[in-house]
């Protein structure tokens, strides 16, 4: 299937992008039946790491109270944060939003005389389109993870925040890897790892700059961090002459000594792991207090919208995300519909709520609509990022804001209004009945009746029974 | 003198399900309690609310609010309308006023199971239904109302009812209210997963706490011509006493 237009922002798609897209990922069973598959694995290891520890409960409030400190007061946090960077050497740059950065990028790629780039997985890169920035300005990006390596070569999009190509099975990754890299087919995952480390290993070696995200920003010692289970992030960190970092501007957290509970909190809901097998904390450029690390080292700081979320007292809330999917796996759209189906960078229940604001587009409208408010998400989230009550917030704020769809608008006045008046309301009831009793066949009843019986009115309603029951009233 | 309950009868239950609110005034009443009903009630407003209009919500909700009146508890067989009425209404923009009469009731509203369950103190249920049934956890009883052991807790103890847990019984079952007709196919789809975990028991009934989840499965059921049959988990209950011939007679321990 073609990667999904939508997903990046910047490129056009239709107005009814999304309800098209849930359309066709719905008929493609291959791709439901892979996301399906490691949706469960990931819930199942999940499950295993969080019962391994008894007051799970007690650390996601204290996950949630230390990210609420930061967010609340996140400008004086950012500016200690920064302060701190500056003074171990690091250039750091603030980006208001996505052109100022890519620009920013690729602005210390040609002062630095770099062309080659690798590049380990990020999602603000993705969010911002950095990759297609720096090769439509002749750069050459290598994405060194092996999902995004995938991804990549597939010319795709990620599917998921933690994995980028879940939804390609093993025998897709062999047929891709036959195609693209010219090799035998094999769908052996530790054949094809090995097939892709080679080529990645050359990458390594000759890169000039080395671009990471950072799953934290430690505000008192202006370091960062950042988990991976390939060490192609520490690669990245370490070989290049050039480290850049993107973060968003989010990503804090208070001090190195809440990094246990941090890790504990990202590392089990994501992948259920006690630790993932690298965790890397890197501060400045070689010379400073370390006389180790790469000649220079930069962190762009990325805005692109999160301002928009921290000015709402509400939205403000799902800027204490730590990017681990649990709410992806556990969402019964995702597991239906999977990444690709919701076009932009951020899926999930997260996704539907911060993308409005992130991407200011009223293409993202139906986003907060596509959920059942079932809650499993508020109940997953390490935390407590109360996502369901954000989607129900976010709803209220679209249709406050838009014209809506005007049959809607003009339904649910209508529907006031009969409410208002039990004679009114018992009548319309009366009148279904009837109608239904009257159509040959099943009345039909739009959205829902092509794969579900609508219930017939019964007689009497349970309002007629006790009436003539003649049952007290209050 | 016995304690008096107000019976909040969801609007689509009392058109489509009336059963089950009958099935609720004769349990509360076989329990010892007072059963009152305002014919004047519609709907809570949760439609509007979960579609983001909350003007006609906050119309709606005022609405309800004022039909309680005195009663010792409101109580609704839905956990989805209970958490509207106890936690949502909070949310809403309400006068001073309306929220002082609000804040009267909040703490009388209760789902029904946790009801039989929590204050009339019936954990142990007296009957007989000789069937096998799954139970299927709607969402808003379970994380809004934090039900989950009470259902399994009556059902079980009734003689000759065999229960079979479904593989993941607390996964939604994709109805979501407007989220089923705006995206019908996507609502369809997750529901196909629920209708297989429910199949895969054997079960002769599928038992819930709200019978909008009900009317979502068991719409799919008849369509596609299964012959599991939905069943409220008053409706359960109810039947489990007739069919030891007649409500137990309390000895009074359970009774207010």
């Amino acid at each position: 299937m073609d990667h999904n237009p939508l997903t990046n922002p910047t490129r056009n798609a239709p107005a009814s992008g999304f309800k098209q897209w849930v359309r066709l990922y719905l008929q493609n069973s291959r791709y439901r039946e892979n996301i399906r598959r490691a949706t469960e694995h990931a819930l199942e290891q999940r499950r295993l790491a969080v019962d391994e520890i008894p007051d799970w409960e007690r650390l996601r409030q204290e996950g949630h109270r230390r990210k609420q400190q930061i967010i609340d007061h996140l400008p004086e946090h950012l500016n200690q944060f920064i302060e701190n960077a500056r003074a171990r050497g690091i250039v750091v740059y603030q980006a208001p939003d996505a052109r100022t950065a890519n620009q920013f990028v690729e602005q210390i790629a040609r002062q630095h005389g770099v062309r080659r780039i690798v590049k380990s997985k990020s999602m603000v890169t993705e969010e911002i389109g950095l990759n297609a920035h720096l090769q439509q300005n002749g750069l050459e990006v290598v994405e060194t993870d092996l999902g995004e390596y995938i991804v990549q070569l597939a010319g795709e999009t990620p599917v998921h925040l933690v994995g980028p190509a879940l939804h390609k099975s093993r025998q897709e990754i062999g047929q891709l890897f036959a195609e693209k890299l010219g090799v035998t087919y094999t769908e052996d995952p530790s054949e094809l790892t090995r097939l892709a480390r080679n080529i990645l290993r050359e990458k390594f070696l000759t890169a000039d700059m080395g671009i990471t995200g950072a799953n934290f920003g430690i505000v008192d010692s202006g370091r960062v961090v950042v988990v991976e289970n390939e060490g192609n992030a520490r690669l990245c960190m370490t070989l290049p002459r050039i480290r850049v970092v993107i973060m968003g501007m989010e990503r804090l957290i208070p001090s190195e000594a809440d990094l246990p509970l941090f890790l504990t909190l990202l590392c089990r809901s994501a992948t259920g792991q006690r630790l993932t097998s690298y965790v890397s904390i890197t501060g400045g450029p070689a010379s400073s207090p370390s006389p180790e690390g790469p000649e220079k080292v930069y962190y762009v700081v990325v805005d692109n919208g999160r301002s928009r979320l921290l000015q709402d007292p509400h939205l403000k809330k799902a800027l204490y995300c730590i990017r681990c999917a649990a709410c992806y796996n556990i969402c019964p759209i995702y597991q239906t519909i999977g990444g690709h189906a919701y076009g932009w960078v951020y899926q999930g229940p997260i996704g539907a709520v911060i993308t409005p604001e992130l991407s200011g587009d009223q293409r993202a409208d139906d986003l907060p609509f596509a959920s059942t408010l079932c809650g499993a998400c508020s109940d997953i989230c390490p935390v407590k990022i109360p996502l369901h009550h954000l989607l129900l917030y976010q709803r209220q704020r679209i249709v406050q804001r838009t014209s809506g769809p005007h049959s809607e608008k003009l339904g649910f006045a209508l529907f006031e209004k009969l409410a208002r008046h039990s004679m009114l309301w018992n009548r319309m009831i009366r009148l279904l009945g009837k109608v239904q009793r009257v159509f040959p066949g099943e009345l039909p009843v739009p959205g829902w009746t092509h794969s579900r019986i609508f219930p017939r009115v019964e007689w009497p309603t349970f309002t007629q029974w006790w009436q003539k029951h003649k049952r007290k009233t209050p | 003198m016995a304690q008096t309950v107000h019976l909040f009868i969801p609007c689509f239950v009392n058109a489509f399900f009336p059963t089950v609110g009958i099935a609720c005034v004769e349990i509360l009443e076989n329990l010892g309690y007072r059963v009152v009903y305002s014919t004047d009630q519609t709907c809570c407003g949760q439609p509007a609310y979960n579609s983001g209009y909350v003007k006609e919500a906050r119309s709606l909700a005022t609405r309800a609010i004022q039909l309680f009146g005195v009663a010792d508890y409101i109580v609704a067989p839905s956990g989805s309308c209970t958490a509207m009425l106890k936690h949502y209404y909070g949310t809403l923009p309400l006068t001073r006023k309306e929220r002082q009469d609000w804040d009267l009731c909040r703490n009388r509203f209760y789902e029904i199971t946790q009801f039989i369950t929590r204050v009339a103190g019936v954990n142990h249920w007296k009957g007989t239904f000789p069937h096998s049934v799954t139970f299927h956890d709607a969402c808003h009883a379970l994380r809004e109302l934090g039900i989950r052991d009470e259902p399994r807790q009556l059902l079980t103890r009734i003689q000759r009812l065999k229960l079979i847990e479904m593989p993941h019984a607390d996964r939604c079952c994709g109805f979501g209210g407007t989220f089923s007709v705006k995206f019908p196919e996507l609502s369809t789809a997750i529901l196909e997963a629920k209708i297989a975990s429910l199949k895969q028991t054997g079960a002769e009934f599928v038992v819930s706490t709200d019978s909008s989840c009900l009317m979502h499965i068991a719409g799919y059921l008849k369509k596609h011509g299964e012959s599991i049959t939905a069943l409220h988990l008053v409706e359960v209950l109810w039947q489990a006493w007739k069919n030891d011939g007649s409500p137990p007679i309390l000895n009074g321990t359970h009774a207010p």
